[in-house]
């Protein structure tokens, strides 16, 4: 197995493990933000190890160019899709656990003790 | 290895379609059914049947979740518990398993998957694998089998499509009734996207990039995987995400309905026309090779005309299809 093959393997599994990390995270954080913030950030760690890794087993090569394209799609889609989820999740009334903000709309807000 | 990674994503399957029966927030079955359809064009691709894969991943996972969701906005999000009696309830499970009960009967009967004695690999299948280099002369052989020896159904599956745009726009209502909108329908159609600046950016620079996909993927079809449904799917798609972003209203300045109607029609019709053009040379009903000096070349010219027939149609069909659920959600 040649250096680079071997580099490959190693951010392939690192990518791996960001992944479970995240999926470890989704199961265990206590709210909606908590958990979108383990599934995302791990996500596009564990994005970018696995694509560079491919990108080195393919060489120089037109995968190489179209892996490029994906990472760079992914990056930029992936952490707007998460504003966006987070985004809704306010403004239709979710607010994040142990916050009481009286700018945060409502729900949530009313059986509290003060 | 294959075997394992088909196994577990069939297991993924079966789990998410039985959570999608047990969510009664009709919105997370929408995004169930729309990962359901990305975990089968994974399934499909693991069977090497690239193209079927890259239609369900963009008509299945992409368009139509979205066309649920904007259903959806006409309907509650929970599902409403139907008073009935325990038989009502019954018997959908009793059929359900007696179906699949004989469908896994069935399958005791089945060759194995890849054994080249199956009669699927013995029937026409080598005729068109032996004849598609000398006849059509395309790499694809899927797109030559959709596209020209078995043109007549595809010419087919284009009218259900046609159809269904119709029958959508029949329900729903081909003209709005203009109706003054008061400032309250003015602020439910602002509810767009138009005002979440990270969203908006970032989906407007998409959509060219989604647009140049769509076109290599129509005129790429006879090359790599891809074709008219896929483009027409996945450009129909690029601009959905730009009337979600900036409203419905703006989308369809940018597409008009007008000029949806005469997509719907003309690609339906070009493909049929091509047909008739080949009868009119002295050929028979989309036996392309009548219109050029080279039957190859007039195979690649028919080809090409049909999947742009294809694509338009079904990208038509589709964007009509979003705009009468949108604009009824929006009134």
């Amino acid at each position: 197995m040649g250096v680079v093959e071997l580099i490959s393997f190693v951010l392939m599994t690192a990518g791996g493990f960001c992944v479970f990390v995240g999926g470890v995270g989704v199961l265990r954080m206590p709210d909606l933000y908590t958990r979108m913030h383990a599934a995302s950030v791990t996500d596009t760690a564990g994005l970018f190890l696995v694509a560079t890794g491919l990108m080195l087993h393919a060489g120089w090569s037109l995968p190489l160019f179209k892996l490029v394209a994906i990472l760079v799609f992914l990056l930029v889609t992936s952490p707007t899709a998460a504003y966006a989820l987070a985004n809704a999740a306010m403004l239709s009334g979710h607010p994040p656990a142990g916050v009481r903000d009286e700018t945060v709309p409502s729900a949530g807000r009313d059986g509290e003790t003060p | 290895m294959t075997l394992v990674f088909g196994v577990f994503l069939l297991t993924l399957l079966v789990i998410v379609a039985v959570a999608i029966v047990r969510s009664t927030n009709l919105f997370a079955a929408v995004m169930l059914s729309g990962i359901f359809s990305l975990l089968m064009a994974v399934n499909f691709f693991l069977l090497d049947a690239a193209d079927v894969a890259l239609t369900e991943a963009a008509v299945g996972a992409g368009v139509a979740t979205v066309l649920f969701l904007s259903a959806l906005a006409l309907t509650a999000e929970h599902e409403q518990v139907r008073p009935g009696g325990a038989a009502l309830q019954w018997l959908p499970l009793v059929v359900a398993f007696a179906t699949g009960g004989l469908l896994i009967y069935a399958t005791f009967q089945n060759p194995v998957i890849g054994d080249p004695n199956a009669p699927v690999h013995q029937h026409v299948a080598p005729w068109y694998l032996e004849n598609t280099p000398e006849l059509i002369d395309i790499p694809n052989v899927v797109t030559a089998v959709l596209g020209s020896f078995r043109g007549f159904d595809t010419l087919g599956e284009v009218f259900v499509v046609f159809t269904a745009g119709i029958g959508v726009l029949s329900i729903l209502g081909l003209r709005h009734t203009l109706v003054e909108m008061t400032s309250a329908e003015i602020d439910a159609r602002q509810r767009s996207l138009r005002h979440h600046l990270i969203p908006r950016v970032v989906g407007r620079g998409m959509v060219p990039f989604i647009l140049l996909f769509a076109l290599y993927v129509q005129f790429h079809g006879e090359y790599s995987p891809g074709g008219g449904f896929q483009a027409g799917a996945i450009a129909a798609a690029a601009i959905i995400l730009y009337s979600l972003l900036e409203g419905d209203d703006r989308g369809r300045a940018l597409v008009p309905e007008w000029l949806l109607q005469i997509m719907v029609a003309s690609g339906a019709l070009l493909f049929g026309g091509v047909g008739v053009v080949c009868m009119l040379l002295g050929g028979s009903f989309l036996d392309y090779s009548v219109l050029a000096e080279v039957p190859s070349e007039g195979q690649h010219l028919g080809l090409l005309l049909i999947e742009l027939g294809v694509g338009i149609t079904v990208s038509g069909v589709l964007l009509t299809v979003f705009h009468a659920f949108a604009r009824r959600a929006s009134r």
